[in-house]
């Protein structure tokens, strides 16, 4: 008999969170070393043992079998083992299922948990989306993943009359929230004329248009309700979860200025029981500028065709009336081959109110999107506090 | 026109060797479902829309119009674009349009495919057809 999703509502929280060293790690700290520092860092946040945890979910370009690698190398042999592998989305997802592992008694804690020396490791971008069939797009010499978003680009400014300074708007904003977040990557100022008057890569999108290349690794544990309220931080309840892909190659995508966070930001909100109005502080996966605006039309905070007027006059900046991407995000925070996990890890912070300096005041529910491959996979969590159930 | 069922599946009948067979011959191919003529693009053994596993090969007029395109400027190389093209018939490619500066790509553009036989891989790039560009400016 079908289920209503509503009924896992509330019965999994997050009970600790941590990143790895972020940055540069240098040469000779592996993936799977700083998997094994984030877990030990999540599991002191939660006041958890490593014995507690009996599921594991992992994905990873770097290690096949991911969370058979990263057990053996972790010391876990989980009864629930998961390694869905959407891109960087990948994570996100795993919230869901994870909850509804829990509730169904599969498992009991849950180590959600990724890392990458993307930016330390020799040999070029790792990425998650190799295949040996044939392709109909590789002859023609794409640069993935950035054509594939400059071409969505492409049509969003021809349809929309979205502009450059616009997308521009959307990497200085990510740049002051990082300037507020002692362990981002980036700093420095920013001006709108920096990112029109960087090395254009694919037209439109220039480097300051593109996610940083660093490294890093996070992990996220998850267990019960009821458990999670004899832990020692305030519970961060999964409140809904929703995922959708509609293609995996960008020239199968049916309208490019339409992505499936469309569904996935419908089925969250249906799950969590939820709107765009009820949140307080919304982290998307923005591995390009492009990514910012056409995330905030599909998950409903603007109309299809006016995120480049929405990100304008600072609106998503510190201070602004939208927080989005708190951390510095992709662009100016870190972003270490899959950036999925980090969009977690910073709504519970802001949930929990440990987000320092960024802090938003009364953010009692927040909103995490992960994004995978070209615009592929897209998956939206609404996470929420004891006040939300 | 030819039928191919799902069961036909073979070295010989695999959609990606004849996809390639007509690109030799200088034809840009697709498929249509034999059961509810949906348009199929990539070639592949069932028909994505309907699940049918029944498909025919059609030979594409090579005409349509550019969706969307970006330039590519790579550090050590000439710039180049990479474009999607929807086709008359209703399919989109990825191709690169040739025989024009890269920058001069537009969205809206009419293009047609150009295929060199002579290659050791036919591909299918397009090139503008000037008649039908003009109004465009």
């Amino acid at each position: 008999m079908s289920r209503n999703e509503r009924e896992l509502r509330g019965t999994a929280a997050i009970v600790g969170v941590a990143e790895s060293n972020l940055g540069v790690v240098g040469a000779g700290v592996d993936t799977l070393d700083l998997i094994g520092q984030a877990t030990v860092r999540a599991l002191a946040d939660a006041g958890l043992q490593k014995s507690d945890i009996d599921g594991l979910f992992c994905h990873s370009a770097f290690f096949n079998l991911p969370t058979v690698t990263a057990g053996e190398y972790l010391g876990i042999k989980p009864r629930y083992t998961d390694s869905t592998a959407t891109g960087g989305s990948s994570f996100v997802g795993h919230l869901r299922h994870a909850a509804a592992a829990i509730e169904a008694g599969l498992c009991e804690v849950a180590l959600i948990v990724y890392a990458s020396t993307q930016r330390s490791s020799s040999g070029g971008l790792m990425t998650s989306g190799g295949s040996l069939f044939k392709s109909y797009e590789t002859p023609f010499k794409p640069t993935m993943p950035v054509s594939a978003y400059a071409l969505t680009t492409s049509r969003h400014m021809y349809e929309f009359g979205t502009t450059r300074e616009q997308l521009a708007e959307v990497a200085v904003s990510a740049r002051q929230w990082a300037q507020l977040n002692p362990v981002a990557f980036k700093h420095d100022d920013l001006t709108i004329d920096d990112v029109l008057s960087a090395r254009m890569v694919s037209d439109p999108l220039t480097t300051l248009d593109c996610c940083l290349v660093t490294d890093g690794g996070g992990a996220v544990i998850v267990t019960s309700a009821a458990r999670a309220r004899t832990l020692k931080k305030p519970p961060v309840y999964i409140l809904g979860v929703g995922d959708a892909h509609w293609q995996m190659n960008i020239s199968q995508a049916e309208d490019l200025t339409r992505t499936a966070a469309i569904d996935s930001s419908a089925r969250a909100y249906e799950a969590s029981g939820m709107s765009p109005a009820d949140i307080d502080v919304i982290e998307l996966y923005d591995a390009f500028t492009i990514n910012t605006v056409l995330f905030l039309e599909d998950l409903g905070f603007c109309a299809k065709g006016e995120g480049g007027a929405f990100v304008e006059g600072g609106r998503i900046a510190p201070g602004g009336a939208l927080p989005v991407n708190t951390n510095g995000g992709g662009l100016s925070y870190g972003h270490p081959g899959m950036y999925g996990i980090f969009v977690v890890i910073e709504a519970v912070r802001q949930i929990r109110g440990e987000a320092g300096a960024r802090q938003i005041e009364n953010a009692h529910v927040a909103l995490a999107h992960g994004n995978g491959g070209m615009l592929s996979s897209q998956v939206t969590a609404v996470l929420g506090d004891e006040s939300t159930l | 026109m030819t039928i191919t069922t799902v069961d036909e599946l073979s070295p010989d009948t695999a959609p990606g060797v004849v996809y390639d067979r007509y690109l030799a011959k200088g034809v840009l191919a697709y498929q249509r479902c034999a059961d509810l003529d949906h348009v199929v693009f990539y070639p592949r053994v069932l028909c994505p829309t309907c699940g049918s596993g029944s498909l025919s090969w059609h030979e594409s007029q090579g005409t349509g119009t550019v969706y969307a395109v970006t330039a590519l400027h790579p550090r050590d190389k000439p710039a180049y674009n990479v474009s999607l093209i929807d086709l008359d018939e209703g399919f989109r490619v990825m191709t690169n349009v040739i025989g024009i500066d890269t920058t001069e790509v537009e969205i809206g553009m009419r293009v047609r495919v150009e295929i060199d036989t002579a290659a050791e891989t036919p591909l299918p790039f397009f090139v503008p057809i000037e008649s039908e560009t003009e109004n465009l400016r």
